[in-house]
C-alpha cells in the first residue's frame, strides 16, 4: 500500500464563526417578515404609510382633547381652531350615554348594583371551577334584577319565584311515573301559584321600598345591556325546544318547528322590531297594555332562539348515531336520554357557535333605535346630537359607542375561544 | 318441539294513548295541534277585535293610491303622484341595487383582506387582523351612521367648488365628492338601435352573455383537444377577442358618450349620481361583511392540508394548475356556504337603510307608506313576504351549489 499524504486536509475543527449580522436578532426578524421578497417590502411599505397617516390624524385629535366644556361652541374657543376632540360631551352627558335621560338620577345605583351582580350571577355559568353553589344565587338573579331595575311592589318577582319554585317542586315529584305527568303538572303548578298571588300583589307601588320606574324611561347603554342579556338568557332554552323539535320524527312538531326557524331567520331583524312596535299590539287581548320594551323583547328573543337552534342542530347532528343507540340501549326514555346523553355533548360542541349568535344579538340591540327608543345610539342620534349644545359632535361619541361595544363584543369572543380551548377533550 | 303462537292481541286501552310509542307520538302531537289551534283563535279572535275597536279592516286597497312622496334615488320612473305599489317597487329595485353592489365589493374586501391575513408580513397580517377584529365587533349601525356622517359632514357642499378660488375640486375632472353624494360621468347612446336607453342597455347585456357562453364553447373545444392530443390550444388571445370586439363594435354602432357632470347652479347637473345614503350603505356595508368573509376565506384557505398542494406538485403540476385545479375546487367547497349565507346577511341587513334614509323597501314600504296609511299589518306582511321570498330563493341557490360540489361518495 501507497502511503499518501493528504496534507490539504485539516486535522482539526476551526472555530465557528458567529451568524452574519443579517441572519440573528431583530435584523434577521425584520428581514424574515417584513422584506423577505420585493412584494412584500412593497406592501410593509404601504401598511407603514396606512398606520402613518391613520395616526398622523387621530392622535393630536385624541390628545388635544377637551374634556371638561360645557357645550362646543366653548370647546372650540378652548382649541382656537387647532384639531383636538371635544370628549366634554362624553363627560357632560356621561348618564345620559349611560342610563337614557329619563332613569331617576337619584335611582343610578340600582342599575349600577344589577350590572355588578350580573358579574357574580354569570361568574358561575361561565367558569365550570367555581363552586356550584353559586348556581343558586344565578337562579334568583332574574327576579332580584326585575325589581332593581324597575321597582315596584317586592311581591311581584316574590310570586313570580315561588311559581317556579312550585312548577319545580311538582315536576320533580311528578316526573318520577312519567316526564309528560311532571311537564304538565309543573304548568298547572305555576299557573296556579301566579294566579292566586297575583292578588297579593299590590295595584300601586306607592309605599314600596323601591320607587317603579317605567320601562319606557330606560335608555342608553343600559338599554342594550339589558335587552342583551335577556333576550341571549331566553332564547336559549327556547332554541334547544326548537333544535330538538326540529330533529323530532313527529312530522307536526318538526314543521312547525321548520316553518318557525325559516320564517324567523329569511326576515331582518328589523321587520320583527316593526311587529314589535307596530303590529303586535293588535294581537294582544284588547285594553292589554303590554310595554314596548317587553314587545321587543318576545321579538328579539324569537329571532335569537332561531338561530341558536340552528347551532344546537349543526350540535346535535355532529355527534355520533351510536350516542344516541348507547343512550337507547341503556333503556334511557327520551327526555333522560336527552338530558343526561346527548345535550350536554350537543351543548359543548354548539359553544363557540352560541356565543357568535350572543355577540351579533348584543350589537343588533341597537337596532332598537329605529323604533325610537333611545339605546345607546339612539341617545346619541336624538337627544344628544339634537341639542344646542352639542350639535355636531359626531366623532367623539359615535367612537364612544363604537368602543363600549368592542370592548364588550371583543371581550365575549375572547371568553368563547378561552372556552373553546377548555373544553376540547382532544379527540372529536 | 315448540309452536310459535302470535302473542295474544291486546285490546286497545286509553292509558296507550300515553304509554305505548305507537301512540305516544299521535298523542303529542294532537295536543300540539290543539295548542296551535287554540293559539292562533286567541291571536286571531283578539286581532279582530282590536282591528272592529279602530274602525280599521285588512285591506290592500292603497297600494293603488297615489304615494305622495318623492323619491331621490329610483333606478325607474317614479313621481310622487305614482302608486304605493310602485314605490314599494322603487324600494325593491333599490334595495337588491345596494344588496348586490354591497356583495361584490365585500367579497372583493374579504377575499384580499382574508388573504393577506395569512400572509408571511407580519405588519400586514397584523393589520388585516386588527380590521377583522374591529369591524366584526362593532353594530353595522354604527358603521352605517360614521360613514354617512363622512359623507355628510366631512365632504364638501356643491358651494365649495364654484368660483375661481374654489375650495374643492373634482378629481381629474371627471368625479365630484360632495355632501350629497358623489357624481361620475354616466354612459349614454346617441344612436342606440332601440329608442329606450332602458332596450339598448338590455341589448348591451345579452352581447356580454352571449360572449361568456361562446367562450365556454372554445374552452370546451380547448379541453376536447387536449384530451384527444395532449395539447391544448392557446385560448387566450380567442377568449380576449370574442369578449372586446363584439363588444367594441357595438359601442361604436350605437355612439358611447360619456356625460361628465357638472356645476350649473347650486348642484351638480349630469352623469350620474350616487347619493350619500347609498354610498353609506353600500360602503358599510361592505366593510362589515367584508370582515366576517375575511374570516371565512382564512378558514377555507387553512382547511386544504398542506399534503393536497405536495400531492399535486408531486404529480408535476404547475403552480397555478396546483391552485386551479387542485386547492381551489376543495377551498372554495369550504368557503362557498358561509360566503352565501353573508350574501344573505347583507340583503337582510340592507334594511338598515332606514337609519340613514336610504329608500329601500323597508323605508318605503315599511316607512313612510306606513306611516301615511296606517295599514300597519298589511305592510309588515308585505315587508316580511319580500323579504322571505329573497332569502329563500338565495338558500335555494345554495343548496344546489352544495348538491353541485360536494363530495360524491361511491
Amino acid at each position: 500500500m501507497t502511503e499518501h499524504n493528504y496534507s490539504f486536509v485539516r486535522t482539526e475543527d476551526i472555530p465557528q464563526s458567529p451568524p452574519p449580522s443579517n441572519a440573528v436578532g431583530p435584523m434577521k426578524w425584520i428581514k424574515d417578515n417584513l422584506f423577505s421578497s420585493v412584494p412584500n417590502s412593497i406592501l410593509t411599505v404601504v401598511a407603514i404609510w396606512l398606520i402613518y397617516t391613520v395616526l398622523a390624524q387621530v392622535l393630536p385629535w385624541a390628545v388635544n382633547g377637551v374634556w371638561t366644556t360645557s357645550s362646543l361652541a366653548e370647546c372650540r374657543d378652548i382649541l382656537q381652531g387647532e384639531t383636538g376632540a371635544c370628549f366634554s360631551v362624553l363627560t357632560e352627558r356621561w348618564n345620559q350615554l349611560l342610563y337614557g335621560f329619563k332613569y331617576p338620577v337619584e335611582e343610578y345605583w340600582r342599575p349600577n348594583l344589577t350590572l355588578l351582580l350580573l358579574a357574580f350571577a354569570a361568574a358561575p355559568v361561565m367558569f365550570f371551577d367555581l363552586p356550584r353553589k353559586m348556581l343558586i344565587f344565578t337562579a334568583l338573579y332574574p327576579f332580584i334584577a326585575y325589581w332593581l331595575i324597575w321597582g315596584g311592589p317586592i311581591m311581584t318577582p316574590i310570586v313570580a319565584l315561588v311559581g317556579l319554585v312550585g312548577a319545580a317542586f311538582a315536576f320533580q315529584r311528578l316526573s318520577v311515573n312519567s316526564f309528560a305527568a311532571g311537564f304538565f303538572g309543573a304548568i298547572v303548578a305555576a299557573f296556579g301559584i301566579w294566579f292566586l298571588g297575583g292578588y297579593l300583589i299590590p295595584d300601586s307601588s306607592d309605599g314600596s321600598f323601591l320607587p317603579a320606574v317605567p320601562s319606557r324611561d330606560l335608555g342608553g347603554f343600559m338599554l342594550n345591556m339589558m335587552l342583551g342579556v335577556a333576550c341571549v338568557t331566553l332564547s336559549i332554552p327556547l332554541g334547544i325546544m326548537l333544535a330538538l323539535g326540529r330533529q323530532s320524527d313527529m312530522p307536526l312538531i318538526k314543521g312547525i318547528c321548520v316553518i318557525f326557524i325559516e320564517f324567523v331567520r329569511g326576515v331582518p331583524l328589523i321587520t320583527l322590531l316593526f311587529v314589535a312596535s307596530v303590529m303586535l299590539s293588535y294581537f294582544f287581548p284588547p285594553d292589554s297594555t303590554v310595554d314596548l320594551f317587553l314587545r321587543v323583547v318576545i321579538m328579539i328573543t324569537m329571532f335569537s332562539s332561531a338561530y341558536i337552534a340552528e347551532v344546537i342542530r349543526g350540535g346535535l347532528a355532529a355527534l355520533p348515531k351510536g350516542q344516541y343507540e348507547a343512550a337507547d340501549s341503556l333503556g334511557l326514555d327520551y327526555p333522560q336520554a336527552m338530558r343526561l346523553i346527548i345535550l350536554p355533548q350537543a351543548l359543548k360542541i354548539s359553544i363557540p357557535g352560541i356565543v357568535n349568535v350572543a355577540v351579533g344579538l348584543f350589537k343588533d340591540t341597537t337596532l332598537v333605535s329605529v323604533i325610537s327608543m333611545f339605546d345607546l345610539v339612539g341617545m346619541i342620534r336624538g337627544p344628544i346630537l339634537a341639542s344646542t349644545e352639542w350639535n355636531g359632535v359626531y366623532w367623539e361619541l359615535l367612537g364612544f359607542a363604537a368602543f363600549l361595544f368592542f370592548i364588550v363584543c371583543y371581550g365575549i369572543s375572547q371568553y368563547s375561544q378561552w372556552l373553546e380551548r377548555r373544553l376540547a377533550t382532544g379527540h372529536r | 318441539m315448540t309452536t310459535l303462537t302470535d302473542p295474544p292481541k291486546e285490546s286497545f286501552r286509553l292509558s296507550m294513548l300515553i304509554n305505548d310509542t305507537r301512540y305516544r307520538s299521535l298523542t303529542f302531537q294532537a295536543i300540539a295541534a290543539l295548542l296551535l289551534a287554540l293559539a292562533f283563535w286567541f291571536l286571531g279572535n283578539n286581532l279582530i277585535q282590536n282591528l272592529r275597536a279602530a274602525g280599521l279592516n285588512i285591506s290592500y286597497d292603497f297600494l293603488g293610491e297615489p304615494a305622495g312622496y318623492d323619491i331621490n334615488q329610483r333606478l325607474i320612473e317614479y313621481e310622487s303622484q305614482s302608486s304605493h305599489a310602485r314605490a314599494a317597487i322603487v324600494g325593491i329595485l333599490n334595495t337588491l341595487l345596494v344588496a348586490f353592489l354591497a356583495c361584490v365589493t365585500a367579497t372583493v374586501f374579504g377575499v384580499v383582506a382574508g388573504v393577506l391575513r395569512l400572509s408571511n408580513n407580519w405588519l400586514v397580517s397584523k393589520i388585516m387582523a386588527i380590521y377583522v377584529e374591529i369591524f366584526r365587533n362593532i353594530p353595522v349601525l354604527i358603521w352605517i351612521i360614521i360613514i354617512f356622517t363622512i359623507m355628510t359632514a366631512v365632504l364638501p357642499g356643491p358651494r365649495a367648488f364654484r368660483g375661481d378660488n374654489a375650495t374643492s375640486s373634482m378629481v381629474l375632472d371627471l368625479f365630484a365628492f360632495t355632501n350629497r353624494g358623489i357624481y361620475i360621468p354616466g354612459p349614454s347612446f346617441e344612436s342606440g338601435l332601440f329608442a329606450s336607453a332602458f332596450a339598448n342597455w338590455v341589448l348591451v347585456l345579452a352581447f356580454l352573455v352571449a360572449s361568456f357562453f361562446v367562450t365556454r364553447r372554445v374552452n370546451a373545444w380547448a379541453t376536447a383537444k387536449q384530451e384527444a392530443t395532449g395539447e391544448r390550444p392557446k385560448t387566450g388571445l380567442i377568449n380576449l377577442a370574442i369578449w372586446l370586439v363584439p363588444f367594441i363594435l357595438l359601442m361604436l354602432i350605437m355612439g358611447l358618450t360619456w356625460e361628465v357632470p357638472a356645476l350649473k347652479g347650486f348642484n351638480f347637473q349630469g352623469g350620474i349620481k350616487i347619493g350619500g345614503p347609498l354610498i353609506a350603505l353600500w360602503f358599510a356595508l361592505s366593510i362589515y361583511t367584508g370582515a366576517f368573509i375575511a374570516e371565512n376565506v382564512r378558514a377555507g384557505i387553512q382547511a386544504i392540508s398542506k399534503g393536497q398542494t405536495e400531492a399535486a406538485s408531486a404529480l408535476g403540476l404547475r403552480p397555478g394548475r396546483v391552485m386551479n385545479l387542485v386547492v381551489l375546487p376543495q377551498a372554495l367547497r369550504v368557503i362557498i356556504p358561509p360566503l352565501i349565507s353573508q350574501y344573505l346577511n347583507i340583503t337582510k341587513n340592507s334594511s338598515l337603510a332606514i337609519a340613514v334614509g336610504y329608500a329601500d323597501i323597508t323605508a318605503t314600504l315599511g316607512g313612510i307608506t306606513l306611516n301615511q296609511t296606517g295599514r300597519a299589518i298589511e305592510c309588515v306582511l308585505l315587508l316580511m313576504l319580500f323579504y322571505l321570498t329573497i332569502s329563500l330563493l338565495i338558500s335555494m341557490g345554495m343548496n344546489l351549489y352544495n348538491n353541485a360540489v360536494k363530495l360524491k361518495e361511491r
